[in-house]
């Protein structure tokens, strides 16, 4: 026993009330007792509610027919798919919202950050006045708003706005032109590939160059005529194989094309905004934590402010920002949930929406669901600590 | 011979009058050069700054001013074409907005809950006024008893008004509130859990912290609405707007511990080894010395965790609650008032009611923040 082993006992006055120990050791036994008594009896009363509404229990429902359609879709599914087949449907639906928003938000939010610093008066205005009316209205307000009242309200096909390269703005979404690949185009993506790795080795040469010559590189524009031009050119060598499918109106609606849904466009389109006026508080809070000589002493060695901004600030600044951005982050996967409101098919809305409706195994489907968004979240934060260590301050 | 002082042409006796800075280095001017047209990067910037405004600011004002409907009765007012926004719904539906369906002759208690709610904030929001304990058992203690008599009633005197009628900023109101004065002591119990000695409150707390902070708050509140009523003994049945208050609690109290902890970390070590010095015990030591000065730091931490609250308050029409963004949108489908002007009117009236609040109260935390920060600012 702990009591035994600890130091020896003053000899008089002394009660094991008052040994810290002893104390704690019985105070977490009850917390520990009183918890296991809650959990079991939660436990028993969902068991008895469980039986008395005669729901089954398990995860047998996973393997059974949905029977309901999906509108948007990233793997082939039909009303005859399982219902773990409409699983995987929601999360990868969440996933594309959420790793599209993310990197929109971050595109947006740096730059409205920036902009907020801005010598220039009315730039740093605007951005002030973006930030500020973005971050304090509802996110759910901000959807339904570009949902209900700007994408629902836009003409029909018949008369939708014509955007160049022979796309459309009508209710019914965005519709673009569908790429349609003919044998052969394998090999551009092929070449893409060759690019990419080719573009990662000359980084890793370049930089292994200059810190050994101190000679620079132009690998920025090496790697885009590599990424850009060189797939190009094994796109036209190898005959042009690819169709791009215009849309064309058709009745009431257009045919052909591949169409983005205005519930997506619209959940994406808040989701960013909402969360680079976050990203753009805390952008700004990073540059602004980076002392005024980095970037005096950059001007007295002869940067121009672009370069300073580049080199100098923002490599020093992110160490202060990937931890409050990483929680924005977190934040906006977790509110990609919101889709449920206007009726994206997301994880929540086929999920915790549908599904549960459909068989009322409520525990089983919030369990699931909630265990996802759980390991999204853990996997994200993890990914963004080992960035994190990877670019921080090395103190030696 | 010595040249003496008179023997020269030109001696100035008095000062000359200072000239103006030249023209281009001062005033309007050269405000704009500095601020607006420092260089040709800056200019075209500042031009297409101009030509956005140009191209939004007028539609949007000749929309929510000039071709707006001030007054009407029904959709025929708003239904014109060229017409702007329809204000004359937000002022036909306005008390509808503000209580949602709660029965006309007891709006008074609404009111009075509200004004009861200011006596107790407005002087705990300014620093100077005393008295801050026993304002803050007034805010914590005895304003959420007298609220719940005034709005729930049923007892001494006052006819029970069910949940189910309430609505608009009310329900906003109560569930963000609620949500607070729940969470604060649970958030602040489980930041000192976290931070404990003793191994398996640790555990806990941690577990508890990080499972609700892992997960939105819409699988909460379905949990809540869901499961709640499957977790409790069968035939207890309770109210759809304290099940989602319970779940919002829950969540609030995840956010709340970690603004909490972040103020128990700025505590130096020497203030709890001087406590324990002293003789203090764990909780006289906590509640004397520790958060007093732990939760002084954190107030901003915890004005902005109400903003996000209170915009996330929102979120309950998804279970079918109607706060005011749910009322406002219910209204949308009063076949008196469907106009093609009605729901872009009804956002923006929802948002701008929304935007008042947290804006204030993002102000309030800026002003709390920087009277913190004299004793440490350059």
């Amino acid at each position: 026993m702990a009591i035994e082993e600890s130091a020896p006992r003053p000899d008089k006055g002394y009660s094991l009330f008052y040994d810290p120990k002893v104390r704690g050791f019985v105070f977490q036994a009850l917390m520990v007792v009183l918890l296991v008594a809650l959990v079991s009896w939660i436990a028993t009363n969902t068991y008895t509610n469980l039986r008395r509404a005669n729901i089954a229990s398990g995860f047998d429902f996973l393997g059974a027919r949905s029977g309901f359609d999906i509108s948007q879709t990233l793997i082939s599914y039909t009303t005859d798919s399982t219902y773990f087949r409409a699983f995987l449907v929601g999360l990868l639906n969440t996933l594309l919202v959420a790793g599209l928003g993310v990197v929109l938000a971050s595109v947006v939010g740096l730059l409205v950050g920036i902009a907020r610093l801005s010598k220039n008066w009315l730039v740093a205005k605007l951005a002030t006045i973006y930030v500020e009316t973005l971050r304090n209205i509802p996110l759910l307000l901000l959807l339904l708003f570009w949902y209900k009242a700007v994408l629902s309200v836009l003409p029909s096909p018949r008369q939708s706005f014509t955007l160049p390269f022979g796309s459309f703005l009508s209710n019914r979404g965005l519709t673009l032109p569908a790429t349609q690949f003919q044998p052969g185009a394998g090999w551009t993506l092929l070449a893409f590939i060759a690019a990419i790795v080719f573009v990662i080795g000359l980084a890793f040469w370049a930089n292994r160059r200059r810190m050994a010559t101190g000679k620079p590189f132009p690998t920025l524009w090496v790697s885009l005529v590599a990424l850009i031009g060189f797939p190009i050119a094994v796109f036209y060598a190898t005959g042009s194989p690819l169709n791009l499918n215009f849309p064309e109106l058709r009745g009431f609606n257009f045919v052909g094309g591949f169409n983005i849904h205005p519930e997506f466009l619209a959940l994406l389109l808040g989701l960013s905004l909402y969360t680079a006026s976050f990203i753009a508080e805390v952008v700004r809070g990073g540059i602004l934590a980076i002392s005024n000589g980095q970037t005096e002493a950059a001007y007295a060695l002869g940067f121009r402010p672009g370069r300073t901004l580049r080199l100098i600030i923002i490599p020093q600044a992110l160490r202060v920002i990937i931890p409050p951005l990483t929680n924005q982050y977190l934040n906006l996967i977790k509110n990609s949930s919101l889709a449920v409101a206007i009726g994206y098919p997301d994880l929540v809305s086929v999920f915790s929406g549908t599904v549960m409706n459909q068989t009322g195994q409520a525990v089983e489907v919030i369990a699931i669901t909630m265990g996802v968004y759980l390991l999204i979240s853990l996997i994200t934060s993890a990914f963004m600590n080992w960035f994190n260590s990877r670019i921080a301050l090395k103190e030696r | 011979m010595t040249a003496t002082a008179y023997d020269f042409a030109y001696v100035r006796k008095e000062e000359e009058p200072i000239l103006a800075p030249p023209r281009r280095e001062s005033g309007i001017v050269a405000w704009m050069r500095t601020n607006l047209f420092s260089s040709i990067g800056n200019t075209v910037l500042t031009l297409a700054g101009i030509a956005f405004i140009l191209w939004v600011v007028p539609p949007v004002i000749r929309w929510a001013f000039i071709d707006a409907v001030w007054n009407g009765t029904s959709r025929e007012d708003c239904v014109a074409p060229g017409a702007g926004a329809c204000w004359a719904f937000v002022e036909a539906k306005f008390a509808q907005f503000m209580y949602g369906r709660y029965p006309i002759d007891q709006r008074w208690r609404v009111d009075l809950t509200g004004i009861l709610l200011l006596i107790g904030l407005i002087p705990m929001a300014i620093p100077r006024i005393p008295y801050k304990k026993e304002n803050a058992f007034y805010l914590l203690v005895i304003f959420p008893i007298l609220a719940f008599w005034l709005l729930v009633g049923g007892f001494l005197g006052l006819p029970y008004v069910e949940t189910s009628l309430w609505g608009g900023l009310l329900v906003t109101l109560v569930v963000a509130i609620t949500g607070m004065v729940v969470a604060m002591p649970l958030g602040v119990l489980l930041a000192l859990g976290r931070r404990s000695q003793l191994p398996v409150i640790r555990f806990l707390s941690i577990t508890f912290i990080e499972f609700w902070r892992g997960v939105p708050l819409i699988t909460v509140l379905f949990m809540a609405s869901v499961m709640l009523p499957i977790f409790l003994p069968p035939g207890v049945n309770f109210d759809k707007l304290l099940r989602a208050l319970v779940g919002v609690a829950l969540f609030t109290a995840a956010y709340m511990a970690e603004v909490v902890r972040g103020g128990l970390q700025a505590v130096p070590k020497g203030q709890y080894e001087a406590a324990q010095a002293m003789g203090l015990g764990y909780w006289q030591m906590m509640r004397l010395i520790v958060l007093p000065q732990a939760l002084r730091v954190v107030i901003p931490g915890i004005v902005n965790s109400f903003i996000s609250l209170f915009k996330d308050t929102s979120l309950v029409l998804i279970i079918g609650l109607f706060d005011l963004l749910g009322i406002v949108q219910l209204n949308f489908a009063d076949a008196n008032w469907a106009s093609p002007q009605t729901p872009l009117t009804g956002y923006v009236f929802a948002a701008f009611v929304f935007w008042l609040f947290c804006f204030g109260m993002s102000r309030y935390s800026i002003y709390t923040e920087r009277r913190l920060q004299t004793g440490y600012r350059r």
